[in-house]
């Protein structure tokens, strides 16, 4: 089975029912999208699939036809995505194990709304789920990530 | 095969692979030290200088923070202790969390041991803590908990980062030929201002490193900090935006296996009957290993893959033994009000209080029952660990808040010496008392054993995690106050019962010491909060239940923060008293309490009017040291009740980064509202009921309150931040909810008598 990954071609050999994450993460070697629940209650695990938000440990790799994009792929320490460089600045991670499915998530939202209202991220993020309690600042990156993509443009 | 040192240190960016650690300076030097085990690991050209500082010929940095961090931001704080008296920026520093070493041992966690509250500072209460805390030596525990890790490396880690600058300038002099005292310090270098000589610290590390440490060394005053007092970027920040392999789940060794647990649901319980046949055909199944340890019984999963694993552990047919503990959650209710009524021990005891109940008119005594369930740390990370049992030695690598514990208990598990166990302890994807835990550490170490040598990693399922914790206990209290003519309370009666967290956890650790005395956290932040009552007893009763119970934030203050303020709140209604007015009065003699009620009541503008359908409610708790008073306020709207505003003013002693104690109170908050609004861990058929997030959620951000915080440093010594926020959360609502709608609610969570939005 072929997936393409964060751009990469990566040839697996995966029971179909595997869910997509175990399959990013002990078959691709993704480790970006983490295990949270296993029943798409958490948003660790969201990855981007053609461009839309999915949970990636509910999702059979089996059903998956299109480029995967993991928080591995949407920028790097040296070139970061506007989402992540907004997460930065607002220091918002703590223990940081939802993040990645965060910043997935606020990918997603940003790409459809230029300028999120709160209901647009109370939406888009209230299936991700932190224990930290870093919600406010979620909030915060949010707008500024919506500022500083719109200066980017 | 790349070795695992180089595959550890790529992937992670603290805790990995055997690097080291060592001397404790300053007035800590006086004392027989640890030896240093950064010394037996030095990287070429590396010199170190003390546990926690590394200087390589490059002028590369380390300073090893060896404390868990699980999110609380503990890594940089540590760091910045280090880097403030090195005089070096923390752009300029590598970070590693260190290796298990005794030389990393938490005093401060242990000095508020004793049964004396945080503002006792009679000659006894004093004597006792510094006893605990060469008891915390002697222990040597390197434990990361009780909100105690910038209190314990707040002069030791300053004295570390102030003894290397110390030697640095002493071996530039010698190497430029100038007198010391002429000589600065400035972005990692040694400056001769006069000739305009520089050395990097790099350039005479290692010469440094080979001479004396000073036997006394001087801290900077506090008008002087660079970095202390102000918020820093965290040093995890970037990994943890980037997706970076940093968390124990994320570890990946050469030839690696996979794993998960299938643990008997009935703590303690053995199989009866098992058929493993039809999940051992299962593909990619390697192995499956029966596994008996103190935290109970159950099968290891060895495969090719986690789900492998995951499919093969729900195909196992095990029927488990019945459990010693009572059946069900109205039983085990039932064992806790029959604790309640036999006798406790008594932890505050002020005046006579028999006597002023026995002659008070019934008009004037109030009473009331208060309940908390048992409750899932559920953190983000599931318990994980990785194992690798090869040539007689094993490497684990682990989130995990006790890393000589781990050390310890995996070295008698699998029958080796202490000295054959590598512990490399990661990122914690969360902690909240949960990976002080053993349990993940030991089953994968016995799965190691089964493998042949090669590593495995061993993933538990979220439900395995739900139903397999140590639980934050469940309580019940009995309270009785009576009034005075004023509405203030002139004598007040607390009994609480719980199932020990301490013999709980003995049972685990270590079985074969017996607790002995009361179990003090069955009354923390009841016996021990700073209000004057003339007639004032707290008393705990030690519930027999043994459903494992742990340390779960903020531990005894996360049950009795509930009890004692929501009950001082319907003192306060009784009364007729305003409870902002009640407890100014109260803590009259505390004047850092007094300051915090008068903070967190001016922030939100308490007493003035609010619109129909809006209501507020206050609570404070002194815990592990920082005073904290939180006011909610909520809503009624057609949805539920909406909890809309929190302010928080916490008096934390000495700041020492303001951006990451904001953080850590606000965080504190919401892991406790999650919990009253909505979180408790049932029982059936001694079974736990809730599995996954679907019937134990926490907070949303839709569900989330704006925050308002204020820092305050009135009092003269330091108080911890990682768990003060939550004891306040849950009265601080349930007090609203009062003021909204006139209906008191003394049983958690407040879900099961009111609906939130």
């Amino acid at each position: 089975m072929r997936l393409t990954v964060d751009g990469q071609p990566f040839d697996i050999d995966a029971d179909p029912d595997m869910p997509l994450l175990w399959a990013l993460r002990d078959l691709v070697g993704k480790t970006g999208p983490k295990f949270g629940c296993g029943i798409a209650a958490c948003g660790a695990c969201t990855v981007h699939v053609d461009g839309q938000p999915v949970r990636s440990c509910s999702l059979p790799v089996g059903q998956v036809s299109g480029a995967v994009t993991t928080i591995e792929g949407i920028g790097t320490a040296d070139r970061l995505h506007p989402v992540q460089q907004a997460w930065l600045e607002e220091q918002v991670a703590q223990c940081g194990y939802c993040q990645a499915g965060q910043i997935m998530s606020a990918v997603a939202l940003l790409d459809e709304v230029d300028d999120p209202s709160d209901a647009d991220i109370d939406n888009a993020m209230g299936g991700n789920l932190c224990r930290c309690g870093t919600y406010p600042k979620i909030r915060a990156a949010i707008r500024k990530a919506a500022a500083l993509k719109t200066a980017r443009l | 095969m790349a070795s695992v040192g180089k595959i550890a240190r790529r992937t992670f960016l603290i805790g990995a692979a055997a690097v080291a650690g060592g001397v404790a300076v300053g007035y800590y030097s006086y004392r027989k030290p640890f030896p240093n085990p950064l010394e037996t690991d030095l990287g070429k050209g590396e010199a170190t200088f003390n546990p926690y500082v590394k200087i390589g010929a490059d002028n590369t940095i380390t300073i090893v923070a060896p404390r868990a961090e699980m999110g609380q931001g503990i890594s940089t704080t540590l760091a910045v202790l280090v880097a403030e008296e090195l005089d070096v920026g923390l752009e300029q520093v590598k970070v590693e969390h260190g290796p298990a070493s005794y030389a990393y041992y938490n005093a401060a966690i242990l000095e508020e041991g004793g049964p004396f509250a945080f503002f006792d500072e009679s000659m006894t209460a004093q004597a006792v803590r510094s006893g605990l805390g060469v008891v915390g030596k002697f222990l040597a525990l390197q434990v990361t908990g009780g909100s105690a890790s910038a209190r314990d490396g707040f002069d030791k880690m300053r004295q570390a980062g102030a003894a290397a600058r110390h030697l640095l300038i002493a071996a530039a002099a010698q190497k430029l030929g100038v007198a010391a005292t002429d000589l600065e310090t400035a972005n990692g270098s040694i400056v001769h201002k006069a000739s305009g000589k520089s050395l990097t610290y790099g350039a005479v590390a290692a010469a440094a490193a080979a001479t004396a440490p000073p036997a006394e060394v001087r801290l900077r005053d506090r008008a002087d900090w660079k970095l202390l007092g102000k918020p820093q970027k965290r040093i995890d920040m970037l990994a943890k935006i980037t997706g970076a392999p940093i968390f124990g789940i994320d570890v990946r060794l050469p030839d690696m296996l996979y794993g998960t647990v299938k643990m008997s649901p009935r703590f303690w319980a053995r199989p009866v009957k098992a058929d493993l046949a039809k999940a051992e055909k299962m593909p990619g199944v390697v192995k499956i290993v029966p596994l008996e340890t103190n935290y109970g019984h159950g099968f290891g999963i060895i495969a090719q893959n986690t789900w492998a694993a995951f499919k093969a552990a729900d195909a196992i047919d095990v029927q488990w033994a019945d459990p010693e503990y009572p059946l069900s959650s109205a039983a085990i209710s039932e064992v806790l009000k029959q604790a309640l009524g036999t006798k406790g021990s008594v932890m505050r005891n002020n005046g006579d209080v028999d006597t002023a109940f026995a002659d008070a008119p019934r008009e004037r005594v109030i009473e009331a029952d208060y309940a908390v369930p048992y409750l899932a740390h559920a953190t983000m990370e599931p318990m994980n660990a990785t194992a690798r049992f090869s040539d007689g030695a094993l490497d684990i690598w682990c989130g995990n808040q006790a890393p000589t514990l781990v050390r310890q208990l995996c070295a008698n598990a699998v029958g080796i010496g202490h000295d054959k166990v590598t512990v490399h302890t990661t990122f914690m994807g969360g902690g909240f008392g949960r990976r002080v835990e053993m349990d993940y550490a030991l089953f994968a170490a016995l799965m190691a054993k089964e493998t042949g040598g090669r590593p495995v990693k061993v993933t538990w399922t979220r439900e395995e995690d739900m139903r397999h914790d140590a639980y934050r206990p469940a309580a019940v209290g009995k309270f009785q106050a009576r009034l005075g003519d004023d509405g203030m309370p002139v004598a007040v009666d607390m009994r609480i019962a719980s199932p020990s967290m301490i013999a709980s956890t003995l049972r685990r650790l270590f079985p074969s010491i017996s607790p002995i005395g009361p179990d003090k956290s069955i009354v923390d932040g009841a016996y021990d909060q700073p209000y004057t009552i003339p007639d004032y007893r707290v008393s705990g009763v030690a519930a027999p239940v043994s459903i494992p119970a742990g340390a779960w934030r903020s531990v005894g203050s996360s049950i009795n923060g509930f009890f004692h303020e929501g009950f001082m709140d319907e003192i306060a209604a009784a009364g007729k008293v305003d409870p902002i007015e009640m407890r100014k009065k109260l803590m009259a003699a505390y004047p850092p309490a007094v300051k915090v009620v008068e903070k967190v009541a001016a922030m939100a503008k308490w007493g003035e009017a609010l619109p129909a359908g809006k209501a507020k409610g206050m609570a404070f708790t002194l815990s592990f040291g920082s005073w904290v008073g939180e006011i909610v306020q909520v809503a009624d709207t057609p949805a539920g009740i909406r909890v809309e505003k929190v302010w928080i003013a916490a008096d934390v002693g000495t700041a020492l980064d303001p951006g990451i104690i904001e953080a850590q109170l606000i965080s504190g908050a919401i892991y406790g509202l999650s919990a009253a609004m909505g979180q408790q861990i049932t029982f059936a058929d001694g079974m736990v009921e809730q599995s996954n997030f679907h019937d134990f959620d926490a907070m949303r951000i839709f569900q989330c309150p704006v925050f308002e915080v204020a820092i305050l440093e009135n009092f003269h010594k330091m108080g911890g931040v990682g768990e003060v926020g939550t004891p306040p959360a849950a009265p601080a609502l349930a007090n609203a909810i009062f003021a909204l709608t006139g209906k008191r609610i003394r049983t958690l969570p407040l879900s099961t008598t009111v609906a939130f939005a």
